[in-house]
């Protein structure tokens, strides 16, 4: 994939006025030939942003490809949460943030200016890295997106409730206590909670943050499972920080560092043979 | 092994490693910690202090007490009950008073025999109607005898206060029914309930039915003055010709109750009781006038407790009498617990939906600190400026409009132009607001912005986001700003006393009689019904009892909204909490 920036950088770092720490990403990123085969849910399109003046993410492009687990790697501070909370626009809220580029969400552009970011949201899914249950009954919980849209149908919200919670592998664990609080359960409980709702509403993209960062390994280990039976009826983009989680659950994997994108293959390939140094320094532990 | 700090460095220079100072009492800390004890001891007495001193002032007021009858010096002779007693060391001049100048030798002498030192006792001698006062002071050296005779009866009185005497005769009609001490009393007691029964049935006619007949006259009055400032001529005769008939009907009606209630207290005044007061005098008592009536030094414990308990009751749900020194307090509970709900309604809402737009939709900036630091000072206006505003605001020109717009009829007596529940409740409401504001404010920003990502990742607008998430994760910090104002709202007094609370409206706000709910009515508060019995009660001593009582009450009526409010938030609190990671 051709990165329209590359030549401005590389004349700047010839000219030696490194724009960056990041040297590494002078040359663009490494996009496998293996991606170009999948079919894109979601394209990001030299996407950067800034929070304030400090820059978050550099001309970022990627296809993130239908029905398949990508993950996120990079050390911290990488900009893997940025471009996640890109997608569906989360950092909207925040006052300092500036974009550019874009995104296409099944061809259809988020950052356009004509898109309601609502109705853009009600689109895609999230699951945070704190798990975070609404202050209501579990049942409540997981139709939420459907209460917001004026669902009323019981029949509806029934089947939906239990669908749901039937995907996220918990329905056996809170059939019985359907109305009782959601923060009642346990962390690893509260979080296939939180699963259950993002995929209430069908979305086109499952977008998740670190979704086992704040477990316990038997409670990973359940999420993960879960991830891998989502594969398939769901196009998931995973941040993680953990590589054996990304090496286990996800088809492909895509290597950040300071803000850009540097390689993106098939998680075998970039694990076991990646192009880059870098990554190849990340994936073995050498830093990060 | 020695210490590493002691060792000498091995090619070092300098003199000896700095030794540190030993850790002196006040780097511990433990003075301090006493004085932290200290302040929360202080803090802790003073609150057991002030609500023992209510508690015990307040809880004796309603005990009956034993009836003295003393012979004095010139031979007058005095009956009362000892409500307290002190010394004193009279003076010359005082005997001289005292005894007058025929005694004032023996006076001096006994005096003197007692070594210049005297108790006097207040006694509660009643009988108003003869004595003009009802306190009066015994020094014990002109007291000759003092006795306490097992036949004396005390009589709670609608009028004139209490009465102390002695059983002559009980009369009904020009029949004397029964005669001497005992018989006597046998024979009020088994009359008097019939009595009171008689004449709680003549009170209900002339203030419920009587006063919806005068409502329903006041009514048709009404109409035909809309009628005529209407200025439709035709209309006009045809609503005049219609009410002066209605008019008829009911002063036939009205005439019906007067002609049933004066038959009433024809039958009720034909029973008496003839009582002997200390001096000798016969004085006929009106049985239906009589509230209770007990042998003071014939009670036995569960006579006083039962009495006790009859007072009690009397002062919780009946109203007022004998200018509110005597009888109940149940006008002014109820105002207090409705204005204090009116203005729960008021102030929350407000105050909520203000607290909102600040955290939630205002743009941090100059304005928003600007109206946030004058929300904060509105806290601290004194109270009595909240109602000069509620006054001049809420009154003369809300109030005032009301009444042009939908009253006029019944000007220039003015029906929301003047100080009403209504009003009262709105200016508390606005003094409270605050305190509503800067807890709502402080809830909302509480909520983890993790719930509220969540619920925009959910495809949630904004104002779903704060209806559904927000507020109720907020709710039972909200419910804290309304304790705190409740609590406040409660016990204020100074700007009631210009926006509609009044000394005696036995007219409650919310009654029978449509539309049932008078906000406009002005109303009795338990805050300042203690103030005018502190300060404008004409019977002082009698009142003084029932300041402790009426604060004992309000305390309580505040603790129990307050202890209601806070049984909301947990139940609240339960129902979002439970266990958090």
């Amino acid at each position: 994939m051709s990165n329209t920036n590359e030549p401005k950088t590389a004349m700047m770092a010839a000219v030696g006025l490194s724009p960056d720490p990041g040297a590494a990403a002078i040359r663009g990123p490494e996009i496998h030939a293996s991606l170009e085969r999948e079919e894109a849910v979601l394209e990001v399109d030299c996407f950067s942003l800034w929070y304030g003046t400090a820059r978050a993410l550099w001309d970022v492009s990627m296809r993130i490809p239908r029905g398949k687990v990508t993950a996120l790697i990079g050390p911290s501070g990488c900009g893997k949460s940025t471009l996640l909370r890109s997608v569906n626009r989360l950092n909207d809220l925040i006052d300092s943030v500036r974009i550019e580029g874009d995104m296409r969400l099944n061809g259809d552009s988020i950052y356009d200016r004509a898109v309601d970011v609502i109705e853009l949201r009600k689109r895609m899914g999230m699951v945070f890295q704190k798990s975070n249950p609404f202050p209501m009954s579990i049942y409540e919980n997981v139709v939420y997106s459907l209460r917001i849209d004026g669902v009323t149908d019981r029949r509806t919200l029934d089947e939906v409730c239990e669908r749901s919670l039937r995907g996220a592998a918990i329905w056996d664990e809170v059939k019985d206590r359907l109305h009782s609080s959601g923060l009642s359960l346990s962390g690893g409980q509260q979080q296939r909670l939180c699963i259950a709702r993002a995929i209430a509403a069908e979305p086109e993209v499952l977008l998740m943050d670190e979704p086992c960062s704040a477990l316990d390994p038997i409670a990973t280990g359940r999420v993960e499972d879960l991830i891998a039976d989502l594969k398939g009826s769901y196009t998931v983009l995973m941040v993680t920080h953990n590589m054996q989680q990304a090496s286990r659950t996800s088809d492909y994997t895509a290597f950040m560092y300071l803000g850009r994108l540097v390689e993106f293959g098939p998680t075998d390939d970039i694990f076991m043979r990646p192009h880059r140094k870098e990554t190849e320094d990340y994936v073995s532990g050498r830093f990060g | 092994m020695k210490p590493a700090a002691t060792d000498k460095p091995a090619n070092s220079t300098s003199s000896r490693p700095r030794r540190r100072r030993a850790l002196s009492l006040f780097a511990i800390g433990e003075p301090w910690i006493w004085l932290t004890h200290a302040a929360l001891i202080l803090c802790v007495a003073m609150i057991v202090c002030l609500v023992a001193l209510v508690i015990y002032q307040g809880a004796q007021t309603f005990i009956p007490r034993p009836v003295a009858a003393m012979t004095l010096l010139d031979g007058t002779s005095v009956l009362g009950e000892v409500s307290r007693s002190e010394s004193h060391r009279p003076t010359e001049l005082a005997v001289r008073e005292q005894c007058g100048d025929a005694f004032f030798a023996e006076g001096t002498a006994r005096l003197g025999a007692l070594g210049g030192e005297s108790q006097r006792d207040l006694l509660r001698i009643g009988n108003y109607e003869i004595t003009g006062e009802h306190f009066r002071w015994i020094s014990s050296y002109i007291v000759r005898a003092e006795s306490r005779p097992a036949d004396v009866v005390v009589l709670e009185r609608m009028t004139w206060g209490r009465f102390y005497g002695t059983p002559k005769s009980f009369q009904i009609g020009e029949r004397t029914e029964a005669s001497g001490s005992d018989a006597a009393w046998k024979a009020f007691q088994s009359h008097h309930d019939a009595c009171r029964a008689r004449f709680e049935v003549r009170r209900r006619l002339e203030r419920v039915e009587l006063g919806a007949v005068n409502h329903a006259m006041e009514d048709a009055r009404r109409t035909v003055r809309r009628a005529e400032l209407a200025g439709d001529h035709d209309e006009l005769v045809r609503v005049k010709h219609e009410k002066s008939l209605r008019m008829l009907d009911l002063e036939s009606e009205a005439t019906a109750l007067r002609s049933r209630i004066t038959a009433i207290d024809k039958e009720n005044e034909s029973y008496v009781l003839m009582m002997v007061v200390a001096g000798g005098n016969e004085v006929p008592i009106k049985v239906a006038d009589v509230v209770r009536a007990y042998q003071p030094n014939r009670l036995s414990l569960a006579d006083k407790l039962s009495i006790l308990g009859s007072r009690w009751g009397e002062f919780l749900i009946d109203e007022p009498r004998e200018a509110n020194s005597e009888g109940g307090v149940w006008p002014a509970i109820f105002g207090t617990v409705v204005m204090t709900l009116l203005m729960s309604l008021a102030v929350v809402p407000i105050g909520v939906l203000a607290a909102l737009y600040l955290r939630e939709y205002a743009k941090a900036g100059a304005i928003t600190s600007a109206v946030r630091i004058a929300v904060n000072n509105l806290a601290g206006v004194p109270s009595i400026v909240f109602g000069v505003f509620g006054l001049g605001f809420f009154c003369y020109t809300v109030g005032a409009g009301i009444d042009t717009l939908f009253f006029p009829e019944k000007l220039p007596s003015p029906t929301f132009g003047t100080g009403g529940i209504l009003w009262s409740a709105l200016t508390l409401a606005l003094m409270t607001l605050p305190v509503v504001i800067v807890a709502t404010e402080e809830a909302l920003a509480a909520v983890p912005s993790s719930m509220r990502e969540g619920s925009y990742a959910c495809g949630a607008s904004k104002w779903q986001t704060i209806w559904r998430i927000v507020l109720p994760k907020a709710m039972p910090g909200i419910m804290t700003g309304t304790i705190l104002a409740m609590a406040r709202g409660a016990g204020e007094v100074a700007p009631l006393m210009l926006v509609g609370a009044v000394k005696l409206a036995p007219d409650l706000p919310i009654d029978g009689i449509f539309p049932y709910f008078h906000l406009e009515r002005s109303f009795m508060h338990l805050g300042f019904h203690v103030y005018d019995l502190g300060f404008q009660s004409p019977n002082s001593e009698a009142a003084k009892p029932m300041v402790y009582t009426t604060t004992l009450l309000l305390i309580v009526v505040i603790v129990t909204l307050n202890l209601a409010a806070i049984r909301i938030r947990t139940v609240l609190r339960r129902k979002f909490a439970g266990a958090q990671f």
